[in-house]
């Protein structure tokens, strides 16, 4: 066979080979971005760990152990701002859970149809509000509230003892942690919600049809067995509520102290970043950063726990 | 034959259902009654979730409105001073600022997070899986660590707040966001499109170019829309970097001012009339989100109608 007569149909093998070797541009194009992308984020914790170097090296432990933080002149501790972080969350987390948990249940299985859509989108429009509108409305709205039923009615409860003592001013971490449960309400009915559907109608209709009621096929059958994913839901919160700065920056008063009472006034890791990053001059910059590492090591590791709860959660129907 | 039967031992399965329906029988009064309470409540306590935002509503509409007229919106703002306190101006850089920030962070973000989405979406490496674990972290990050991190690459190096530094926040905060929505549009799109394509001899950035993009272009959208719509309420990075401008700023790479965080500072105000203008800047900071977020929502449906 010294003549090569073209084989019926190699034109075309020949284009699909080519097209295949063509098509490197595109995939290096997508690889390329990918590197890009995740250059990025080396940067970005580079950049924070950077600037927080000074000061990591200058204080050291004591940065997370300091029981007093004065901006300016330090020293720089950062237990008060640690401790107002976590006290807020739990404040969000005891209101927006069971009032989270309860609407999602309401949206599944217990308002009529018709309004069922319209309910979520209501609560979704909650999380499309802005942060410093929230904190505006803290700020204008519930601090007179606060001042006027709130905070006598809480220190008439227990008498003005611990944790409803000492001046009722209104800005106060009790603020803040109620500000952060209506912020944090909508993760927590969308995610929840979204992790109770999929409960299969076979264990809702077992449990029915063994003579159970109503609410005790909800609490008894339908949230254990959506247990890994409301835990999830319930971190995913937890993680926007640490990590929320103005609107708690607004209505907490800026006062880094360990609290001795709900009405106390406070101030959280990212509250104090933004309140006092502007003036910042010498060492309170480093400073500043290390909160900043102390904030993404915390948020980075609560979002990565929760990822791993819902995703499993939702993998399991 | 009687006698026998009864002369046999009881059947402890057949008790165990009696006792069991007895006391079934004797508590479904109570527990119905339970049940009723029970979901009652859950009931109230989802109207009680809604009370913040129809407070919220409230309180922009009754604050807000008062304080927007038409030169609010498109002129300058001024410095109140003691003898003219009420001289507070307008927002119109304000808005400028917004709308430019916003607009260029999402330029810069878009194709690299639909590039992104792309390559989550195809490649399955485990670098891939790495990459994608870590995006679905960032989104749950505080913005404010974007805020550092412009300072230290932005703001230091060129010795000045910018609004470029703005732009930078707040493209690296969209860019996991969009990319993992176009991830999920993508990765909604038959494989029978997408093998179709390949078996009628499309390269894949063809069929990536051809099916894949058009058919995931309403998930997409609505990605983008979204994301654009949350980068513009974002304060806390934008109060690390862009520092304040009372004037018109067309170049980003000047000090630049923007909405949300002239609320933030109108808050804090010393000047009554200043507080009172806050609600006007955040009614028209909610107005311009809503108007990204609803029309996500529109373009979205739209787009599968006309699919049909």
């Amino acid at each position: 066979m010294e003549t090569e007569t073209p084989v019926p149909g190699s034109e075309v093998a020949e284009r699909i080979s080519r097209s295949a070797t063509s098509d490197r541009p595109y995939k290096y194009l997508l690889r390329g971005t990918a590197l890009f992308f995740g250059a990025v984020i080396v940067l970005f914790v580079w950049s924070v760990l950077h600037t927080a170097w000074p000061a990591l090296h200058q204080f050291g432990f004591h940065l997370v152990t300091g029981k007093s933080w004065v901006p300016g002149t330090g020293p720089y501790g950062a237990l008060p701002l640690i401790t107002d972080t976590l006290l807020t969350t739990l404040i969000a987390l005891l209101i927006a859970v069971p009032v989270g948990l309860a609407s999602a249940l309401a949206l599944l299985y217990l308002i009529p149809q018709r309004l069922r859509a319209t309910s979520s989108a209501l609560i979704e429009l909650l999380a499309a509000v802005p942060s410093v509108v929230y904190g505006l409305w803290g700020l204008f709205y519930l601090i007179p509230w606060l001042n006027k039923t709130l905070d006598p009615f809480l220190a008439g409860i227990t008498g003005s003892r611990w944790p409803f003592s000492g001046p009722q001013e209104g800005f106060s971490v009790l603020l803040a942690g109620i500000v952060l449960s209506i912020m944090i309400l909508p993760t927590i009915v969308a995610i929840s919600r979204d992790v109770i559907s999929v409960v299969p109608t076979d264990l809702i209709e077992g449990g029915l049809s063994l003579g159970a009621t109503r609410s005790q096929v909800l609490t008894k059958v339908v949230l254990p067995s959506a247990r890994t994913g409301i835990l999830g839901a319930i971190a995913l919160g937890a993680g926007r509520a640490l990590g929320e700065t103005i609107a708690v920056a607004m209505v907490i008063g800026s006062n880094p102290q360990i609290p001795h009472s709900l009405f106390s006034t406070g101030a959280t890791l990212a509250s104090t970043i933004a309140t006092e990053f502007g003036e910042a001059t010498g060492s309170t910059g480093g400073a500043l950063a290390a909160l900043a590492l102390m904030l993404m090591i915390i948020t980075a590791a609560v979002n990565a726990g929760a990822r791993l709860l819902t995703k499993r959660a939702l993998a399991s129907k | 034959m009687t006698d026998l039967l009864d002369r046999l031992p009881p059947d402890p399965i057949l008790e165990r259902r009696a006792v069991i329906q007895q006391r079934a029988a004797q508590t479904i009064g109570r527990r119905t009654l339970i049940s009723k309470v029970f979901i009652s409540l859950m009931v109230l306590a989802f109207l009680l979730a809604l009370v913040p935002l129809g407070s919220l509503i409230f309180a922009l509409l009754q604050k807000g409105l008062s304080s927007i007229s038409w030169p609010f919106l498109h002129t300058l703002p001024t410095q109140p001073s003691l003898i003219a306190q009420n001289a507070i101006g307008g927002i119109g850089n304000a808005i400028e600022g917004t709308v430019i920030i916003d607009a260029l962070a999402g330029l810069i973000a878009i194709p690299i997070a639909v590039l992104l989405g792309l390559y989550l979406c195809e490649a399955t490496s485990r670098a891939a899986n790495f990459l994608r674990a870590i995006i679905e972290i960032m989104t749950g990050l505080p913005s404010i660590l974007l805020g550092v991190f412009a300072y230290e690459y932005v703001v230091v190096r060129m010795k000045t707040f910018s609004g470029l530094a703005g732009i930078v926040a707040l493209a690296v905060l969209m860019v996991p966001l969009i990319a993992k929505a176009s991830e999920l549009a993508f990765r909604g799109v038959p494989n029978t499109l997408r093998e179709a394509a390949l078996a009628l001899g499309a390269r894949s950035s063809k069929v990536t170019r051809g099916v894949i993009i058009p058919a995931a272009l309403p998930g997409m959208i609505t990605g983008i829309l979204l994301s654009l719509a949350r980068a513009m309420g974002e304060t806390a990075p934008l109060l690390l970097v862009i520092g304040a401008s009372g004037d018109w700023t067309w170049n980003p790479l000047k000090q630049m001012s923007a909405l949300p965080l002239l609320t933030y500072n109108y808050s804090g105000s010393q000047y009554p009339s200043q507080r009172a203008a806050a609600w006007g800047v955040a009614l028209t900071l909610v107005v311009m989100v809503m108007i990204l977020s609803l029309g996500s929502r529109l373009v979205a449906a739209r787009l599968r109608k006309e699919r049909r």
